[in-house]
């Protein structure tokens, strides 16, 4: 346990190999992670615990933390050398509880070059416990940490206030700490530089313009130059012969196969479930899932992201949020999935459910964006500019209404903003490949076996019902043809599979815009859907659903008519 | 100690420092800044804002804290 941002998933890691999500902003952890390591000849379970100032919790994720303390044996309690007198408030709490506390004092090597000199042997014998200076991100430490655990100890302080433990905190500080002075460094200048109203808007402007471009043109080159020439140059060929090998046509070959027109394969109209099955999640959406985890991790390790919710303060504000609600929000633009469960950062239970619904209604993940890249880019960037303008409206203009009628209020912001920190590229391939492998194995079973299933149905005519059934809302309101239903159906499942769908439906530029707006808008995906339902509730659920398909039904008329 | 003049938060400017000589809040604003190390007797360097009445920076021992305007308004300083 420890306070926010002090390092606690990164020696959760280290104690037990299993590897979790770290960054360098405070509320990385929301939920808890379990591992195990060797202590002795026993096997001891380790939770890695969401960071809290206090015991008295203010957020749903503080909270979990407090509880956790009551189901765990020994307290590892995480501190942060460098602001050694805020971090003992938690720890004069733990200790006054009736629990053995280990004390890894991490970051020890940031506290030399900020003039920071700590008498580890005093603060032993303040606090009554064993204390491990560690680097976490190095590695330095961890053994002697592991080591030590079983010497964990409970000094049995008695229970104080708060003025009381300040008071002590004071002593301690006084006789264990002294600062000498140092000179500013450039971390330092460029810190100062992004609080500053003008400089800081700028850098913001410099940070989200360069990542975008830097996303694009990583997507871009990984298209066009390694994926299209391995699919159309190697595959294409296997394709063709298993394809002549099939007999060119019948169930098995549509379901793997698909439709082959005039002799060639288009890997994104054919829909079998060896060429649009695998061209879709490897061939169009991972090229854009590497780039874009690559820099969120970046800007995350950095310590960037709270420096915007800062700047974006004032506008969160006006949706009902606050600032920091923009680090679901960056999230969502990965996976929805993460970015709802990251709303546990926010306080009210009012701001949780504005920002859950606008996530899941506004921001497409980044498998729809690659998608809509794909399909809508091909016919001009102004029309994927459309696209993203009609969400931000959305976004800007839902919010707005949810402010008004949601009850309650929304508390305001206080963060606590980290320094810039070089990040590791240890910590930031590791990130990466979880989220890009995280990708791959949630999105391709669930693509494979909506391709066959829907050429199983199309086989059957099953659809046809069901199309007759929905066509006056489909085709009269959204001007989209019939068969596009099955596609609004599909996006129930994955939202890039689902745009797939429209590709071999000969849409009108207008009408893949509209396709795009609408499937991105309404009802998320079933991943999405369920996390909605465990942090939301159902009554609440039921509420941003209705909300999901009456915005996706009017800002898709409304497009149908002004466009 | 003479000439100390006390002001809110807001009305420090950028790289002006004080001590904290008052929270004028209720119990869950004062707790929250409490555990953040704010808390009267402390001193707080103001390192900068946001722009349209957006949230204040401060440095508070070696952290920087963000604080929403509104609260801002709360923190009574007095300038050293």
């Amino acid at each position: 346990m420890g306070n926010p941002n002090v390092g606690k998933s990164v020696i959760f890691s280290r104690l037990t190999g299993v590897h979790v999500i770290a960054s360098n902003y405070p509320g990385t952890t929301v939920g808890y992670s379990r591992g195990s390591m060797k202590l002795g000849d026993e096997i001891a379970e380790v939770i890695d615990v969401p960071g809290t100032y206090t015991l008295e919790a203010t957020t749903e994720a503080e909270e979990i933390a407090a509880q956790m303390l009551n189901s765990g044996d020994i307290v590892i309690n995480v501190i942060d050398a460098t602001n050694l007198e805020r971090n003992l408030y938690l720890t004069l709490q733990l200790l006054e509880r009736n629990i053995p506390v280990i004390i890894a004092l991490n970051m020890w090597d940031d506290t030399e070059h900020r003039g920071i000199h700590i008498d580890l042997d005093k603060l032993r014998g303040f606090l009554g416990v064993p204390i491990i200076p560690t680097v976490a991100t190095t590695g330095q430490g961890i053994k002697e940490l592991a080591e030590s655990i079983p010497r964990a100890a409970s000094p049995d302080i008695p229970t104080h206030n708060r003025d009381e433990r300040w008071t002590s905190i004071g002593n301690i500080i006084d006789q264990v700490q002294h600062i000498t002075h140092h000179h500013h460094t450039w971390r330092e200048r460029l810190e100062d530089a992004s609080a500053k109203p003008v400089s800081g808007a700028f850098l913001a402007t410099a940070v989200l313009a360069g990542s975008f471009m830097a996303i694009r043109a990583m997507g871009e080159g990984l298209i066009n130059h390694v994926l299209d020439p391995l699919f159309n140059n190697l595959w294409a060929p296997v394709i063709l012969k298993l394809s002549s090998f099939l007999g060119g046509s019948g169930l098995l070959h549509s379901i793997t196969i698909g439709n082959i027109v005039g002799g060639e394969v288009n890997f994104l109209e054919s829909f079998g479930l060896l060429t649009t099955g695998l061209y879709v999640p490897f061939a169009m959406v991972m090229p854009y899932i590497i780039p874009f985890y690559l820099v969120l991790g970046l800007l995350e390790d950095i310590g960037y992201l709270p420096r915007l919710a800062v700047l974006m303060d004032t506008i969160m504000h006006r949706l009902g949020l606050h600032g920091y609600a923009i680090i679901p929000t960056m999230l969502g633009l990965g996976c929805n999935v993460p970015a709802i469960m990251a709303t546990r950062i926010l306080e009210s239970k009012r701001e949780r459910f504005i920002a859950a619904t606008l996530i899941s209604i506004a921001i497409p993940c980044a498998a729809a964006q690659a998608m809509i890249f794909g399909l809508v880019g091909a016919h001009g960037g102004q029309y994927v500019a459309i696209i993203y303008g009609t969400l931000f409206l959305i976004w800007i203009t839902l919010g707005t209404i949810l402010n008004r009628a949601v009850k309650g209020f929304s508390p305001e912001l206080l963060i606590e903003i980290p320094p810039y920190r070089l990040p590791s590229w240890r910590t930031v391939s590791k990130k990466l490949w979880m989220r890009a492998y995280g990708f791959l194995v949630e999105a391709i079973p669930i693509i494979l076996g909506a391709v066959a299933v829907i050429n199983i149905l199309y086989a059957y005519g099953a659809f046809d019902a069901v199309v007759n059934f929905t066509a006056p809302v489909v085709t009269g309101l959204l001007g989209l043809p019939k068969e596009a239903v099955t596609a609004l159906a599909l996006g129930f499942l994955r939202k890039d599979i689902a745009l797939g769908m429209l590709a071999p439906l000969a849409l009108s530029t207008k009408q893949l815009i509209i396709g795009s707006v609408v499937l991105s808008a309404f009802f998320p995906c079933i991943a999405v859907f369920v996390i909605l339902l465990r942090e939301l509730g159902v009554k609440n659920v039921v509420k941003s659903t209705g909300i999901m398909l009456a915005t996706a039904l009017l800002a898709g008329g409304i497009l149908n008519l002004i466009l | 100690m003479s000439g100390k003049k006390q002001v809110t938060l807001r009305q420090m400017s950028d790289g002006q420092s004080g001590i904290v000589s008052q929270i004028q809040g209720g119990h869950g604003l004062t707790n929250r800044l409490n555990a953040m190390g704010i808390r009267p007797g402390k001193k707080v360097t103001r390192v900068g804002s946001a722009l349209m009445r957006g949230p204040v920076t401060i440095k508070v021992g070696n952290a920087r804290v963000a604080i929403g305007f509104g609260m801002a308004g709360k923190i009574m300083i007095d300038l050293v």
